[in-house]
């Protein structure tokens, strides 16, 4: 079983989300990093950019597929990690930490309510 | 004894591989007592055709040669000035023997399994490096379909890139009316308002532009310069797209530096004959910002496991086999064969041998201009390349376009008062004469060509001329002598596999038999010299072609009309998907959008379905892999409102005949739906059954699979549909050349009016050839390979699928991912083995992940399928050994597969296993042996660093030295 911290919520989708007051970083789950295999390029969103729950905010490519990466959230984004673009790899090598993806400034700070915990994404991934 | 003086040769015997003998040890092992009882239990009764195809009986290739010169000799070649797109080239001959006409070229499949295709990919690379030299660009494909659908899918990326639904592009009326027409019908599905008009006027501001297409130089021949425009554009948010010409750009500002966002056009005058419309190479080039968005195939540098330069396809993961409704674009084929010949005809003139064609082309048009002049005609533009604009009286016009015909000459009629003349490499001073001559109307000259051409000066602006370098890559500056230029291309065809080597049994590509009788005449002058838009009575001979494989084609798919204009399977699909669009349209029910496939369609189904304006519903599989009708049943009632159109392929893609296929297309047509069928698999179905009787509306026929076009490499391509009573008077028109019928057609799907016309000669051949029965045998032999490969291979290798009375169609799918968790093997590394044994590996990964599907095709002889399955048994037995500990899961035969020669002569060695295990697996590799010309290739490398031009010099020169093997 893939590593899945209990300090963040996550989406069917296989991406995660952390709370800093206002601030929600976002990456993909070790999980999604281990399926997809060598990851060698991340669409970002520019920054400014007006994101839906639930809607695309980018794409993740490897050498075998290339994902949608969802918003779990609202918001705006403030920040895109640039680090992937010149190395891609980090979403492997650290999916929870050097890896992230964006920073969404978030419309509403309840919305992470609506998101999986930690338990629950470990039982969809059980039952997938 | 007595003489059989009627002995007919026969080419079914020529084309099927088993003989007798094998036939009948095949029917012992698969423990039939003859080919029908065999056909009779695996293909269902249900499903099987009543009567045999009514076709002539089959002639043999001396005669149907003979015959087929009696209609060529109908076509009448007159010296084509017409221009639009199409240009009289000379192919160097060292080219055309070497490659046009060498199956170590044309036989093989596109590059998937790059370690054995080393020299395509470099050819491609060239081509590529030649597209972004001559463009001023940063990124180019390696070939599109044709230079319309290339500027079509310029279209669809620039609103892409907008990233909106929809908006309006606006065309310049000066782009060739075809390309203006095949843009028109790729927007409408896509809600994109199309406005032709003026560039110099249009405002941009007045509706929502996505983006711009202005044609350099304009096909009537102005040169404009687009800089101000290009301007206007970005301002309006727009991208700009240029269509435009590769020899004019040896003398021309190349679009790169006029602002221009994305170029397109045709490669085809670099040595390729206009074969009446095609096949031809279409190129595409834009920025780097755009790459992960272009369509097509694009070639790129990566290393292979010993960190040697290896070339390979790069982010195949964009492609729409693996986005399906979410790509971009539906285009799988590119036009290898052609983009290779136009790479190569560069490598050979390089830069300086090219502009001074460009410039003698350049220098008689401009004399040419002179000449009217003198005689006081009017031309359009001041600035110009090859194309001159002659403006007239409408009398004249009529006068002096009959005054050409009579001479042998073709010119462009543009208007009522205007001719358009297009001088290209085969153009002399006579020509010059001549043409002139027609416009005299009894008027003296009153000087020579020699007086006229003193101190003759370009007429562009200064803006306009070229100033940077180009080509300047060794490789277009090295094999310039015959000599060189013959061991170049003989050196890189040595680095590919090819069906000249041994079979390449991919499945759903049907790599069958390319006989040579039916490659003669695609080259022939007769057929290669015509303009696609010379006066139809000039095209009489392909005028019988057309009519007689229209004819044959309908008969086997049981169908009543057929259009031969769609380019490839995928235009095929996205052809058909459009006549029912229009068909349901003209009942007043254009509302119906749904689409629904089943989910092991090929990806190309859904990415069609988009671009023909459609909402996708993906319907389920059983676990044998057939469509699970009741869920489909669910969703065409859940959609019955909306329900356009159900695609399915049959066989199904898993190599199964569904006995349910006439519930299902029932299913469909009960709810008001149309089927179309993906003709993808027609070669189970050959004589056996036909898609109109099965109850499609529509199917598309890969010729280049059933009908014997090779497939180049990677293209060229054919994708006709033959469609049902109800969709005949729907089927694309053309722009240019009229096609009869009413005003219902769809507008072009290709540039030309009959698609690649030059190839369709190869599929005439091989039905005349094979006649109703011996087409049919040749499907029968098809289905019994494949179960002779499953029947043997199945005990080593689970067969997955197979049909109700344990047989599959022409083509199986093995599992090996059971492997991955015995031994740590991948199916990848049973691929790259086989490479090891001499063979080109079966397709991985499609329809079922980590798995391969093996499609024999009826011309591989029982001892070619043998020495193919002792191969797959062997790397059974190593898998084995790594299995029960022998050797190491990271470190054996598989896994360090292929082996290069290189590798099995370094000094070193230290692998668990023998240098001769390694590369000599078995016998027939001791005896003649295709060495891998690079390692496995580090795919994550060259995707991540993405270069797709020739390397600089410096790679070349000083060789990474290898690691230890």
């Amino acid at each position: 079983m893939s590593d899945i911290p209990k300090d963040l919520k996550y989406t069917q989708d296989h991406e995660w989300a952390r709370q800093q007051g206002n601030l929600v970083v976002v990456g993909v789950t070790a999980h999604a990093q281990e399926a997809l295999g060598d990851v060698v390029y991340v669409e970002l969103p520019k920054v400014g950019t007006t994101l839906t729950a639930g809607k695309q905010f980018g794409v993740i490519e490897s050498t075998k597929a290339v994902s949608e990466l969802f918003a779990p959230i609202s918001g705006k984004v403030v920040k895109v990690n640039d680090t992937l673009t010149g190395k891609p790899d980090t979403v492997n090598a650290d999916p929870y930490g050097a890896g992230w993806i964006i920073e969404v400034e978030l419309s509403d700070p309840k919305q992470l309510d609506g998101l999986l915990s930690p338990d629950a994404y470990a039982d969809q991934l059980k039952n997938a | 004894m007595s003489l059989n003086w009627k002995y007919q040769e026969s080419f079914a015997g020529r084309h099927i591989g088993p003989d007798e003998h094998e036939l009948k040890a095949m029917l012992a092992v698969l423990g039939a007592s003859s080919l029908e009882e065999f056909i009779d239990r695996t293909v269902p009764q249900a499903i099987r055709s009543k009567e045999p195809l009514r076709l002539a009986p089959g002639q043999g290739e001396h005669e149907l040669l003979a015959q087929l010169e009696a209609i060529a000799a109908k076509n009448q070649r007159s010296k084509s000035f017409i221009g639009m797109g199409y240009y009289d080239t000379h192919t160097p001959n060292v080219i055309l023997r070497n490659i046009f006409q060498n199956p170590g070229w044309y036989t093989q499949y596109t590059p998937y399994q790059a370690e054995i295709a080393q020299g395509r990919l470099e050819a491609l690379l060239n081509f590529q490096t030649m597209v972004m030299d001559l463009t001023g660009l940063e990124v180019a494909n390696a070939s599109l379909l044709d230079e319309g659908t290339a500027a079509a899918e310029a279209m669809a990326m620039a609103l892409h890139v907008k990233g909106e639904d929809d908006g309006a592009f606006f065309i310049s009326e000066t782009c060739h009316p075809q390309t203006i027409d095949v843009v028109r019908t790729r927007a409408a599905p896509l809600g994109v308002e199309v406005v032709v008009g003026d560039h110099r006027t249009v405002d941009l501001g007045a509706k929502k532009y996505f983006g711009a297409l202005v044609q350099y130089p304009a096909t009537d021949g102005g040169v404009f310069d687009y800089r101000a425009f290009a301007e206007k554009v970005h301002a309006a948010g727009a991208l700009l797209v240029m269509a435009t010409d590769l020899l004019a750009l040896t003398l021309l500002t190349p679009p790169g530096e006029l602002g221009t966002d994305v170029a397109v056009g045709s490669a085809q005058r670099f040595g390729v004959p206009m074969g009446y419309g095609g096949p031809h190479a279409a190129f595409f080039a834009t920025k780097n910002a755009y790459t992960r968005l272009m369509p097509g195939r694009i070639i790129g540098v990566s290393e292979d496991a010993q960190g040697r330069r290896a070339l390979r396809m790069a982010l195949q993961t964009r492609e729409q086999h693996i986005r399906r409704e979410k790509a971009t674009s539906n285009i799988c084929t590119a036009q290898v064969l052609l983009a290779v010949i136009a790479g190569m005809y560069s490598v050979y003139h390089g830069p300086k041998g090219l502009k001074a064609i460009a410039e003698r082309v350049h220098g008689l048009t401009a004399l040419l201009a002179q000449g009217l002049t003198r005689l006081g005609y009017k031309l359009r533009h001041e600035q110009f390349f090859d194309t001159l604009r002659v403006e007239l009286g409408s009398a004249q016009v009529r006068t002096v376009l009959s005054a050409a015909e009579a001479k042998g000459m073709n010119f462009h009629r543009i208007d009522e008062r205007s001719i358009g003349i297009s001088l290209d490499e085969t153009t002399r001073a006579a020509d010059v004469e001549a043409i002139l001559g027609t416009f005299s109307a009894g008027k003296a000259l009153e000087a020579t060509l020699d007086e006229l051409g003193t101190g003759l000066a370009s007429p562009l602006e200064a803006g306009l001329r070229r100033q940077s370098a180009y080509l300047t890559h060794p490789v277009f500056n090295t094999y310039h002598s015959e000599t060189e230029m013959l061991r170049y291309i003989r050196r890189l065809e040595a680095r590919d596999l090819s069906l000249g080597h041994s079979m390449i049994p991919l499945g759903s590509c049907t790599m069958k038999l390319n006989a040579t009788a039916e490659m003669i005449p695609v080259t022939w002058p007769a057929f290669g010299g015509l303009h696609p838009f010379a006066p139809p009575s000039q095209a009489a001979g392909y005028k019988i072609i057309f009519e007689q494989l229209e004819s044959m084609l309908m008969e086997v798919t049981g169908f009543a009309g057929c259009s031969l204009q769609p380019n490839a399977g995928s235009q095929g699909e996205y052809a058909g998907l459009l006549v029912i669009r229009a068909y349901h349209q003209s009942r007043g029910q254009g509302h119906r959008d749904v689409c629904l496939i089943p989910q092991s369609a090929h990806g190309t189904n859904p990415a069609s379905a988009v671009m023909a304006g459609y909402q996708v519903v993906v319907t389920k599989c059983d676990d044998q892999g057939n469509i699970d009708i009741a869920d489909l049943r669910v969703k065409a009632d859940e959609y019955k409102d909306r329900l356009a159109a159900l695609m399915v392929t049959y066989p199904s893609t898993h190599g199964v005949f569904e006995e349910g296929i006439k519930e299902i297309t029932s299913i469909i047509h009960e709810r008001g739906g149309q089927v179309y069928m993906d003709g993808a698999n027609l070669n189970a179905q050959v004589g056996l059954m036909k898609p109109g009787q099965l109850g499609a509306d529509v199917c598309h026929i890969n010729l280049h699979k059933t009908f014997c076009i090779p497939h180049g490499g990677g293209g060229p391509g054919m994708g006709p549909i033959c469609v049902a009573p109800h969709l005949t008077k729907f089927l694309p028109g053309h722009p240019v050349i009229a096609m009869g019928g009413g005003t219902d057609r769809i507008g072009a799907i290709s540039a030309a009016p009959w698609g690649s016309a030059s190839i369709l000669l190869i599929s005439w051949m091989y039905m005349q050839m094979m006649g109703g029965e011996g087409l049919t045998q040749a499907t029968k032999m098809a289905i019994l390979n494949a179960n002779y490969i499953a029947k043997r291979l199945d005990p080593h290798y689970p067969v997955l699928y197979r049909g109700k009375t344990g047989g599959v169609a022409h083509e199986c799918i093995v599992d090996v991912r059971h492997l991955k968790k015995t031994a740590g093997v991948e199916v990848e590394d049973v691929a790259k083995r086989l490479m090891d044994y001499g063979f080109h590996a079966p397709t991985v990964s499609f329809p079922v992940a980590g798995t391969l599907m093996i499609e024999p095709t009826e011309s591989e002889s029982k001892a070619e399928l043998d020495r193919f399955c002792d191969a797959m048994i062997a790397i059974r037995e190593e898998i084995r050994e790594i299995e029960e500990g022998k050797v190491p899961k990271d470190n054996n035969v598989l896994k360090n597969a292929p082996h290069t020669a290189r590798m099995i002569t370094a000094p070193e060695w230290n692998r668990p296993y023998s240098r001769e295990k390694a590369a000599f697996p078995a016998k027939w590799v001791q005896e003649g042996k295709f060495w891998p010309p690079v390692g496995r290739l580090n795919n994550v490398l060259g995707d991540r660093k993405l270069v797709c031009s020739c390397p600089p010099i410096e790679e070349y020169m000083e060789p990474v030295p290898p690691k230890a093997a």
